[in-house]
């Protein structure tokens, strides 16, 4: 072995049916860094974790870890942790109504007495080493989620691990927290632990990573140490192919070309609903991309979810070019040319054990309506056209959506509200969570359709990203429209400024 | 994956290609089960696939043999599990009241058809009146349960519990708890035999009932609705579609089975019995289901796979008729049998099934990607 690893992965082969997720892999961890895997969705990082922590059972290759002499055979969840091997999932797989204390031992106590006395001071002693702001016997529910991600890495912690997994555990944190989150994963690599840390979030990844390993198509790109990697190359490496420039995509949307007295294609007035939003007025016009803006909670998604009849509308009223029409479920705003995608994909995008082609279809057959089904060929066209267009990945369009990687679940969303030709796309975190093609993809898409005269209302966390795309942003706080950005105002500092209410001094 | 898996193994054409594909349908599992109890009668009696054209009381010639009274007697199985296919579909939950809703189904046809007098000499309502009148009941009644479920949010088994304990004493209550019979012969027509045609008449019922819902689910999204109401139901309602009001309808289809069914179980005696009638069906209603390769918690479903299980339970309880198992002993043999399909049917044991036979015959997909 390497001197200083404390984990080799050699040839690591994984096949499933028709599919080689990996091949030959050579994956090396040193004590006391944090190695971040990279690659685009099905690249093979999950199932390169997923075999190192023995969910699935390797093809080919060898395991080695530092104080074995022979290669180490993981054969279940259970095994790794044992050899020192844990993991922190982007979901908290931890009990939230049980304590803080009682979620880091559990299922450890093995045959000592549970002594809680004991096991509460321990806790504390470690929590309070690592800098995590819980009590022992706080319930876990009652923290935030990024203090919950970190209870689930104290656990690990205390394992005794030497190697620690993070699968994508800022993809739900605000930035404050994430910047706690590092300070942990900084403190833990003094201490000689091998992090590997998985993300889509490239800015994250030079913050606090000291090198990379890429992964394509289920082989091994290389291992580069950060410094010698600029942003740039890493993207084309993930890419494989020379990325047009992010720049390239800059709103070529000229505002000009937005005829802003005409009749705005959605316009309401004083619309309320019962999530916590203060009344706003709000329209857009034909071929124009906006935005809603503020931290998480400010109420950007209860806005559009308002407008699409998601959640119950008390008041307000609604004009479609100009004529007043009543919004009071999803149905009556499909109707009207308005398209929704939300936020949570798991939630309340994706119908999992349907199929790809069930899952285009949906939106279009509901409002084409219950007695008239499409035919089975009239609906694989559409799939199959659709699956095309969009470059989904799926190995058929029977394939149950669920299977597919984020990414394309997201397509295939993306393809459900495209088929139902809306003249209006509500589009909320459609690139969350997803690869950095696919991002680039998706927002050229949505240039693409205002361009086409579709309007389109965008909604990200990453702000970069509504600069690029949007010609106006509404930002929120509170619940509340405070302000309208647009033109020269769309830079990133003013935008901050509005969020955070800077702009009344 | 598995498809694309099938799809290399389809181009082989091959006798292990084949079983290998039907291995992943969800209709393996009843067909097979079908087919293990003929092999078993085969081997243990041919006689038992014989049939026989026999003279009946009254005059008319007509078949008989095991065969006829199996796919006779499953009638009633068979248009239940159809209804409570739906059901588990979009609610994710079973409805145990059909039984109880059957003896109120059968109740008020007689009701109709006796008017005030329980004995009458002849029938005081044409029957497909009393057969219109028992259909709307039934509804109602599948309406209440499906209300409760949709609107209330009351887990199916309990909010269906209401009905399955009340549902017998409002039969018995609606015919004044007399005993009614109807001494009419064509009445008996219905559960028995049409003078003159050798098959029993159940049997048309239940493919007509059969055919109905095949072209329901051909001309309308009902498999969709309901599929995607049980596998995610804010997904749904956010494509427009309202889950409450689709799982309502699964429960009045359900209601429209049971009409169907306790018409044809009033028919079969003239009478009824309101403790005994159609007791313990919902149990193997919902087995007919299970044994389908249905998932209980909802989502997709496969409607022949349902109802061929519901002909695999009467296949079964024939089965043991013949051999002479006393009829309290038929349910713990019952019980062994269906806890092998259910293991078999596992997902996580048809998995290990598929990689024990991947060693035995390796498939030509492994060898190209080793």
């Amino acid at each position: 072995m390497e001197k200083g690893a404390v984990l080799e992965m050699r040839g690591i082969c994984k096949y499933f049916p028709g599919v080689r997720a990996l091949e030959q892999v050579d994956f090396t961890l040193r004590g006391g860094e944090i190695h971040a895997l990279m690659g685009e969705n099905g690249a093979g990082k999950s199932t390169l974790i997923k075999v190192l922590t023995g969910v699935y059972p390797k093809d080919g290759g060898n395991i080695h870890l530092a104080g074995t002499d022979s290669a180490v055979n993981i054969r279940s969840p259970q095994d790794a942790q044992n050899l020192g091997i844990a993991t922190v999932y982007q979901e908290i797989t931890l009990c939230p109504n049980l304590t803080v204390a009682e979620n880091m031992y559990i299922g450890r106590t093995k045959s000592r007495l549970t002594n809680w006395k004991k096991i509460n001071e321990d806790a504390g002693k470690l929590l309070e080493s690592l800098a995590i702001p819980a009590l022992p016997t706080q319930q876990l529910g009652s923290c935030s989620i990024a203090v919950q991600q970190m209870v689930a890495i104290a656990r690990a912690v205390d394992m005794d691990c030497k190697v620690l997994i993070l699968d994508e555990p800022t993809s739900s944190l605000d930035e404050q927290e994430v910047e706690k989150l590092f300070k942990l994963m900084r403190q833990l690599k003094e201490k000689g632990v091998g992090i590997i840390f998985v993300t889509h979030f490239l800015e994250q990844v030079y913050e606090v990573c000291d090198r990379i390993t890429v992964l394509r198509d289920g082989k091994l790109v290389g291992e580069y140490i950060i410094e010698d990697l600029p942003r740039v190359q890493l993207v084309s490496k993930m890419l494989g192919k020379d990325f047009d420039d992010m720049a390239d995509i800059k709103s070529e949307s000229d505002t000009e070309k937005i005829d802003y007295n005409s009749t705005p294609v959605y316009e309401a007035h004083e619309l309320a609903g019962t999530t916590g939003i203060k009344p706003f007025d709000f329209s857009i016009h034909k071929g124009e991309v906006n935005g809603f803006t503020g931290l998480l909670g400010s109420g950007r998604s209860e806005c559009v979810r308002a407008i699409f009849g998601a959640d119950k509308v008390t008041g307000g009223t609604v004009k479609i070019d100009g004529k007043t029409v009543h919004i009071n479920k999803p149905l009556d705003a499909m109707k009207n040319g308005i398209s929704y995608l939300p936020e949570d994909r798991k939630r309340d995008g994706i119908v999992g054990d349907l199929s790809v082609r069930e899952n285009i279809i949906l939106a279009l057959q509901v409002m084409k309506g219950f007695f008239k089904p499409f035919s089975r060929a009239q609906a694989e066209a559409f799939a199959d056209e659709y699956i095309k267009l969009l470059n989904i990945k799926t190995a058929s369009s029977d394939t149950p959506i669920k299977s597919l990687s984020g990414g394309n679940q997201q397509k295939v969303i993306l393809a459900r509200w495209l088929l139902a030709n809306p003249k209006y796309l509500l589009l909320d975190e459609p690139t969350r969570g997803i690869d950095i093609g696919t991002k680039v993809e998706i927002q050229k898409l949505v240039l693409k359709l205002a361009s086409e005269g579709k309007s389109v209302t965008f909604i990200s966390s990453e702000i970069d990203e509504m600069i690029r795309t949007c010609s106006r942003l509404v930002v929120m706080r509170d619940g509340k429209v405070v302000g309208e950005l647009k033109g020269d105002d769309l830079n990133q500092n003013k935008i901050m400024a509005t969020i955070a209410g800077g702009e009344s001094k | 994956m598995t498809s694309s898996g099938n799809k290399t193994l389809k181009k082989n054409g091959s006798i292990g290609g084949f079983f290998n594909k039907l291995i992943h349908q969800q209709i393996f599992i009843p067909l097979a089960a079908l087919f293990l109890l003929i092999i078993f009668n085969l081997i243990a009696d041919p006689s038992f696939f014989k049939i026989t054209m026999g003279e009946s009381a009254n005059g008319y010639n007509v078949l008989s043999g095991y065969l006829i009274t199996i796919i006779d007697r499953a009638s009633e199985l068979a248009i239940l599990a159809i209804g409570m296919t739906l059901v588990t579909s979009a609610s994710g939950g079973q409805d145990i009241s059909v039984g109880s809703a059957i003896a109120i189904a059968g109740s008020v046809i007689l009701r109709v058809l006796c008017g005030t007098n329980s004995r009458p000499d002849h029938m005081q309502a044409p029957i497909i009146v009393a057969f219109l009148v028992c259909c709307v009941v039934a509804m109602l009644f599948g309406a209440f349960n499906g209300v409760l479920v949709s609107y209330f949010k009351i887990q199916p088994m309990v909010a269906t519990l209401i009905l399955f304990t009340a549902g017998r004493s409002i039969a018995a209550w609606i015919n004044n708890n007399e005993l009614p019979v109807i001494s009419d012969p064509e009445f008996a027509y219905y559960g028995n035999f049409i003078p003159g045609i050798p098959i029993p008449t159940p049997v048309f019922i239940t493919a007509a009932c059969i055919i109905v819902i095949a072209l329901v689910l051909k001309f309308t999204n009902l498999r969709l609705y309901s599929q995607s109401v049980g596998i995610n139901s804010d997904s749904s309602r956010l494509n427009g579609i309202n889950p409450q009001v689709v799982k309502l309808i699964t429960f009045v289809i359900l209601g429209l089975c049971v009409a169907v069914a306790g018409f044809i179980k009033v028919s079969r005696l003239s009478t009824i019995n309101y403790s005994v009638v159609a007791k313990d069906i919902e149990m193997d209603a919902i087995l007919a289901v299970a044994l389908g390769g249905n998932a209980l918690s909802g989502g997709k479903f496969n409607m022949t796979a349902s109802i061929i299980g519901a002909y695999v339970i009467q296949f079964l309880t024939t089965t043991l008729f013949k051999f002479n198992v006393s009829s309290t002993a038929i349910a713990a043999y019952k019980a062994v049998v269906v806890i092998i399909l259910v293991v078999l049917s596992a997902p996580i044991v048809r998995e290990k099934l598929g990689k024990l036979k991947e060693k035995v015959l390796p498939s030509k997909s492994a060898k190209e990607a080793a």
